[in-house]
């Protein structure tokens, strides 16, 4: 059968997830056209109700790409306080690293 | 015809290197051939790459003497020394220069707009032409030194092309670091010919692998071989100079050297499972190759996470990437010697290693095509100034969020496919790897909805109300990775069995190499 991946303990095949998928879209679509008929794009009706103050602007409302996942990097904060200062950007730390790798594989392969 | 079809591999690195020789004399006399010219000598490199990896595949490994008759052997004994130049292609060096091939085109394509208006284009595409000569004399030889001598050209070329077209000094940084770090690399790549060469006074791979036997010497170089391709490939603890110079090359390059730092990894599987032909202990040598891979895996993702700069931050997802390919091929590697276990798991995973090779070529290099179209156009780097450029470059956005969705490993792209692979034959071999590999991949997911949200969702901006979609060509280009992405996703069996299979084959099973090249040993 076309499209049938074997991975050895099972098997994946996209054809059938995407008919799958199809069929959800086509019953999203559906509840989508049952619902209100009197929804005017570009009208009042889309503009956010904010207590009655004045909408912000574009710049202001955007979520930036540093505000996400703070959450993240500060649970991890002990991890990253070691982790990222070892990225110096100095060359001569780069070949350290490098011949530390190379020495303990070198030990390691040897010993065991 | 079938003097062209007769020579394919001599071609394969004569076609790029005559386009990058002509390209500067066509920079001097015809500037406008220039652009098109050096589409031409690409496409034409990328149909002799193609027709070669076709003609291994159907027929079987291609051995080819340079400078001797068809009937001439492939290892002359020259005075007790046996030297000849040989390229050896099998299915796994079909399977890298399919994925070279593909690339190249693609992001030649996309470099003929992007680099319109920027000047020192005749070096720009000589080097080009020179970094796709590099990966394809990697992926081809079958003599450690000229593995070595195109290994210099696929980094010099690679760094050189680094340095364009950032003002400030950084990409020259960069660069300096890309070449510096790869030099070094590149030295004990030699060194370790050395000692091979030492031993076995030949440096022929395929005669090499019919004589070696482990001793501190072989195991010395087998170590140098091992650490100097894994900085190539960008793997933990050897990966530091990748970001730096990935975010700062111009991003059609970046696409490319995607490719070629995969030559690296080449190099690794070449010579522990055909040079090194699994006479050394290969559960401890699985198991460094998989602990690389975690560390690649674990530190490039949590390292993209809090990136600003987009393109660092897809650069440190290579990193992450490039552990699951180790993390495949090093539970292959460990179960090497056990049939049972090798034929239960250890083959899919091996496959599931290689193919995730192809897969992260197009969708990273598509990730990298889609993240440069909107530096052409916006002029800015840092996701915290970016925001709403969903509105302007529709296409962009669903090549963009193709890629995503592709390396974050979500059906029913490529990505998943072979991730899948990974985690059903690694769970079989150790459930813990399998566990990680998962766990990365939903931070990958994560990372890349920041991403996709920063730059392309959210109210049209104001200082981005100008801007319009990517120039066709760069569109053309991306619509290519895009296809293999999604094609490969829907009938990822069709290229397992045609390419994948073959590919891993012909690394488990090293006697159709040993033979090919020796006409059934020596």
């Amino acid at each position: 059968m076309i499209g049938l991946l074997s991975t050895g303990y099972g098997f994946w095949n996209p054809i059938v997830w995407l008919v799958v998928i199809a069929a959800a879209l086509i019953v999203s679509f559906i509840i989508l056209k049952a619902g209100r008929k009197d929804y005017s794009k570009d009208t009042e009706q889309v503009k956010p109700y904010l207590s009655g103050n004045d909408e912000p602007s574009a710049s202001d409302t955007h979520v930036r790409g540093g505000n996400l996942y703070y959450g993240f990097t500060r649970a991890l904060k002990g991890y990253y306080d070691k982790l990222i200062p070892l990225h110096t950007g100095i060359l001569n730390d780069y070949i350290a690293w490098f011949l530390i790798g190379l020495v303990i594989i070198f030990v390691v392969v040897i010993l065991i | 015809m079938s003097v062209i079809l007769d020579n394919l591999p001599a071609l394969l690195i004569a076609v790029p290197l005559f386009g990058a020789f002509l390209t500067p004399l066509f920079g001097r006399f015809l500037p406008k051939v220039r652009t098109p010219w050096a589409i031409f000598a690409v496409l034409a490199s990328a149909a002799v790459a193609i027709t070669t990896a076709i003609r291994v595949l159907i027929s079987g490994p291609i051995v080819y003497v340079f400078g001797a008759g068809a009937s001439a052997p492939a290892v002359l004994d020259s005075a007790g020394i046996p030297i000849r130049i040989i390229f050896t292609i099998d299915a796994f060096g079909a399977f890298m220069l399919l994925s070279a091939a593909i690339v190249s085109v693609a992001v030649m394509l996309y470099l003929a707009a992007s680099q319109k208006r920027r000047s020192g284009k005749s070096a720009f595409y000589t080097l080009y032409l020179l970094l796709t000569a590099g990966i394809f004399g990697m992926v081809s030889t079958g003599d450690l030194f000229n593995f070595f001598v195109f290994l210099e050209i696929n980094s010099l070329a690679a760094a050189a092309l680094v340095s364009y077209h950032r003002k400030g000094g950084i990409a020259v940084e960069g660069a300096i670091k890309y070449a510096v770090v790869n030099t070094i690399g590149g030295l004990m790549v030699l060194a370790g010919i050395g000692l091979l060469y030492s031993q076995y006074d030949t440096l022929n791979m395929a005669l090499i692998a019919s004589q070696i036997a482990p001793n501190p010497v072989t195991i010395t170089a087998l170590v140098l071989f091992l650490a100097a391709l894994a900085m190539k490939a960008g793997s933990v603890p050897f990966h530091f100079a990748t970001p730096d110079a990935y975010s700062v090359a111009p991003s059609g390059v970046t696409a490319l050297m995607i490719v070629a730092s995969q030559a690296g990894l080449y190099g690794i599987f070449r010579i522990l499972f055909t040079v090194y032909n699994g006479v050394f202990n290969t559960v401890t040598v699985g198991w460094v190759v998989i602990i690389l891979g975690v560390l690649s895996m674990v530190i490039g993702v949590t390292m993209a996470l809090p990136q600003k700069d987009v393109k660092r931050l897809l650069a440190y997802h290579a990193v992450s990437q490039t552990g699951y390919m180790l993390l495949g091929v090093g539970v292959a590697l460990c179960v090497l010697h056990d049939a049972a276990a090798l034929s239960a798991y250890g083959t899919t995973a091996m496959e599931g290693g290689l193919f995730h090779i192809f897969n992260h070529a197009m969708y990273k290099g598509l990730l990298f095509l889609a993240v440069g179209a909107v530096i052409y156009r916006t002029g800015v780097w840092s996701i915290n100034k970016m925001g709403g450029l969903g509105h302007n470059m529709k296409w962009t956005m669903i090549f963009f969020l193709i890629g995503a969705l592709a390396i974050a490993g979500i059906p029913p792209f490529n990505g998943f496919a072979s991730k899948l692979m990974i985690y059903e034959s690694t769970f079989a071999f150790n459930p813990v790897l399998a566990i990680i590999a998962m766990v990365v991949s939903i931070l990958t997911l994560a990372s890349f909805m920041k991403v996709f949200h920063s730059l392309f969702l959210g109210p049209k901006q104001p200082e981005y109300a100008e801007v319009k979609e990517a120039p066709k060509p760069m569109i053309a280009g991306m619509i290519i990775l895009t296809v293999f992405v999604v094609v490969l996703g829907i009938f990822p069996d069709l290229f397992v069995n045609a390419v994948i299979s073959p590919a891993a084959d012909a690394l488990l099973n090293s006697g159709t190499y040993l033979s090919a090249v020796l006409g059934g040993g020596l």
